[in-house]
């Protein structure tokens, strides 16, 4: 019965995919240019009217040959500033990973003492709650004029975005754990590092593991603007260069990339949350 | 600076090169460090060897004063590069070296050198880094980021000074294109070809210290238009500008190429005017680096400086044109179509009016840094108030135009070089002469002074 369901629900997203590129093919159907203002044949070709050219939106096969050309070679490396799109990706990939590991190493311990102590908790909000609705875009010229290195400037804007969900989520987490077992640990007369590790922490996990998640997809969001901005490589700075060539196939494929990536992101933790879940 | 004795100090009034600080340890104080101090050694040992009796130095000191003296010691011989000319041959002080560029036909020379193995002639191992825009550009070069870079000729003059960004000695020993950027407009305004009629029009501009918005500021101007209450100018990317001109935004642009020629290629806009129409040979970008370099790496600047010149004299000849818009357009570098940058670097090209034109300087590539160039820039960043106050132009023209080593180098190249650095040029029907500059402002119906 379940499987029945799941095959329907496959066969309806791919029905729903093909109208939507259904209309999409009909709404850019090539329209033919109007040949009038350029009788002469010097001028037609000067102007590029023998190669096919895309005004407007592009349509779905431009799109599709667009895909082809790049998933076909995704690893090429011509040059400091022509890399295929899996290297591309990789870069991005690599920085997301190292400013989401270092926002870890702090939120979380912060976060248990946060959690942990209702003074700490209130002697700290004031300043979380400044300092996370800032757009961590906003960071980058900061970042970038007192650390003085590009590459840093984009590790840190992702740690600095990715800190706070994690933060917040681990000391709710940390703070909402049940007071009976908190208590059964003070009883049996736990050392208050044991209680962090063998109590807290298993019970908190989930809410924590929720943080990290939030913290992932945001860092997957930012990463683009800031390689656009500064990046000479990465998925952002190949999102730019082909705006450059306003080559919209080519950002559209990009584009594309960066959604599935950042869905099997929020998969990958989606599914560490559930191994960490527990039935009370 | 107590073993030294400062070729100024000893005189009343005292004062130092730049005229800025009381003394020219004030200046190395200010400035900051030894490379400032390594400048006075050698404005000192220069001034000792001309004048080698102390009364005669400090006659001549007295009666031009210090501050021109050191200035007319300049323009003879490059202080702030001495260096380089001591030891050109001697050994590379770093080899591999991060350039910026930014994806324009301006970078012409810095690709070619780069591609075409010019650099690698010179034994120095080279990276291009393609660069998102001009504020990028000035900030990895002054983080230390790019050892050098492309910049917009104003650009260099603007830092040193210390407008739009920290104030940080930049020199530009070479200048790489001269005229190659155009005025587009959109095709709506086909028959509004007058500006005296553009009263209320939204332009788009590359950047604040670019010679785009000097440049157009000056044609507006001319024609009786406010650059600043008449119309709107907005600094933007160049592709935004086409994306723009496209959705109607803006009205026109004034930008480098090959973006003018994307805008016809996209059937968005057409070549109202080239800015060589407006001032024949007009300066464009350059190739700079901080002081901080030049001076730490001498040996290096030079063989880059070799290597760009050579690189230019090969994109300045007709017949290499085509093989060079080949070479440039691919995704590494321009990432456009070759038929747009052709058109460009060939000056046959479609004007967006139906017309086939064919204006073969369209762009030209010349290394020489006029230092009357730098002055006519400084001299705009005062009209409009980008810089408030009174500024020594030649001082700083002198400082940053590295043209006397530049000339130099192009003898030692085998490339005629001018024998001046100051030359009169003819903007738009109205010749300047560095030397009068500020009888050339008042003469300006429409400025903010």
């Amino acid at each position: 019965m379940l499987r029945k369901d799941s095959i329907k629900a496959i066969a309806l997203s791919l029905l729903l995919f093909a109208v939507l590129v259904g209309l999409w093919h009909a709404a850019t159907v090539p329209s033919k240019p109007l040949a009038t203002s350029a009788p002469d044949a010097e001028y037609a070709a000067l102007m590029g009217k023998a190669e096919e050219k895309s005004n407007g939106f592009p349509s779905p096969s431009k799109v599709g040959q667009a895909f082809v050309h790049y998933l076909s070679d995704p690893f090429y490396d011509r040059g400091p500033n022509d890399k295929g799109i899996g290297i591309q990706l990789g870069y991005s990939l690599g920085r997301v990973a190292l400013g989401f590991l270092l926002a870890v190493v702090v939120a979380v311990p912060l976060g248990f003492i946060v959690g942990m102590s209702p003074l700490m908790y209130r002697a700290l909000d004031p300043f979380i709650q400044i300092l996370k609705p800032i757009s961590p875009l906003a960071w980058m010229p900061i970042a970038l004029y007192t650390l003085r290195d590009s590459s840093v400037s984009g590790v840190f804007v992702i740690f600095i975005c990715s800190l706070w969900p994690m933060l917040i989520n681990t000391a709710f987490g940390v703070a909402g754990v049940r007071t009976d077992w908190i208590n059964v640990a003070r009883t049996l007369e736990v050392t208050p590092l044991r209680k962090a590790l063998q109590v807290i922490l298993p019970a908190a996990a989930p809410t924590i593991l929720t943080g990290m998640r939030i913290s992932m997809g945001i860092a997957w969001l930012v990463i683009i603007a800031a390689e656009m901005l500064v990046g000479s490589t990465g998925i952002g700075y190949f999102v730019w260069n082909e705006w450059n060539n306003l080559a919209l196939p080519n950002v559209i494929v990009a584009v594309t990339l960066i959604g599935i990536v950042g869905m099997l992101l929020d998969l990958a933790f989606g599914r560490l949350q559930k191994l960490v879940t527990y039935a009370e | 600076m107590s073993v030294l004795r400062s070729p100024v100090e000893a005189d009343s009034p005292p004062g130092c090169g730049c005229g800025r600080h009381a003394s020219l340890s004030g200046h190395g104080n200010a400035t900051g460090g030894e490379e400032a101090f390594a400048r006075g050694l050698v404005e000192a040992t220069l001034l000792q060897a001309l004048f080698p009796g102390a009364a005669q130095r400090r006659r001549f000191l007295k009666a031009v004063g210090p501050g021109t003296a050191l200035a007319a010691l300049a323009t003879l011989l490059p202080i702030g590069a001495l260096a380089s000319i001591a030891a050109e041959k001697g050994p590379l002080e770093k080899k591999e070296l991060n350039v910026g560029f930014l994806p324009i036909t301006c970078a012409t020379p810095i690709i070619v050198a780069g591609a075409g193995d010019f650099f690698a002639k010179e034994g120095l191992d080279v990276t291009l880094r393609k660069t998102a825009g001009w504020a990028v550009v000035r900030d990895k070069t002054l983080s230390r980021e790019f050892d050098a870079s492309h910049m917009l000729s104003p650009m260099p003059l603007a830092i040193t000074m210390g407008a739009g960004s920290t104030a940080t000695p930049m020199v530009m020993p070479v200048m790489e294109n001269i005229n190659g950027n155009g005025i587009t407009l959109h095709l709506k305004h086909r028959d509004n070809r007058d500006p005296s009629k553009w009263k209320g029009m939204k332009f788009a501009i590359p950047f604040d210290y670019s010679m785009h918005n000097f440049l157009l500021r000056h044609y507006l101007a001319a024609h009786g238009i406010d650059p600043d209450s008449d119309v709107q100018l907005r600094v933007m990317a160049p592709p935004d500008m086409v994306a723009n001109l496209k959705s109607g935004n803006i009205d026109g642009f004034i930008v480098a190429e090959p973006f003018n020629q994307r805008a016809v290629y996209e059937d968005v806009g057409f070549l109202h005017a080239l800015t060589s129409e407006i001032w024949d040979g007009h300066p464009c970008c350059g190739f700079a680096a901080t002081e901080d370099f030049a001076l730490g790496n001498p040996n290096t600047l030079a063989a880059l400086v070799r290597a760009l010149m050579r690189a230019t004299q090969f994109a300045h000849k007709a017949q290499n044109r085509k093989d060079v818009a080949q070479l440039i357009a691919p995704a590494n570098y321009l990432n456009q179509p070759v038929t747009v940058v052709e058109q460009v670097l060939t000056g046959h090209f479609a004007d967006g009016l139906g017309k086939v034109r064919d204006v073969p300087n369209r762009i030209d590539f010349d290394p020489f840094p006029w230092q009357s160039m730098a002055v006519w820039m400084l001299s705009q960043m005062k009209r409009w108030g980008y810089v408030k106050g009174d500024i020594k132009y030649q001082d700083i023209a002198e400082k940053v135009f590295l043209a006397t080593d530049a000339r130099k180098q192009m003898l030692e190249l085998g490339l005629d070089a001018p024998t001046s650095n100051y030359r009169r040029h003819l903007i738009a029907g109205v010749e300047f002469d560095s030397a009068r500059t500020d009888d050339y402002l008042r003469t300006l119906a429409i400025r903010r002074i």
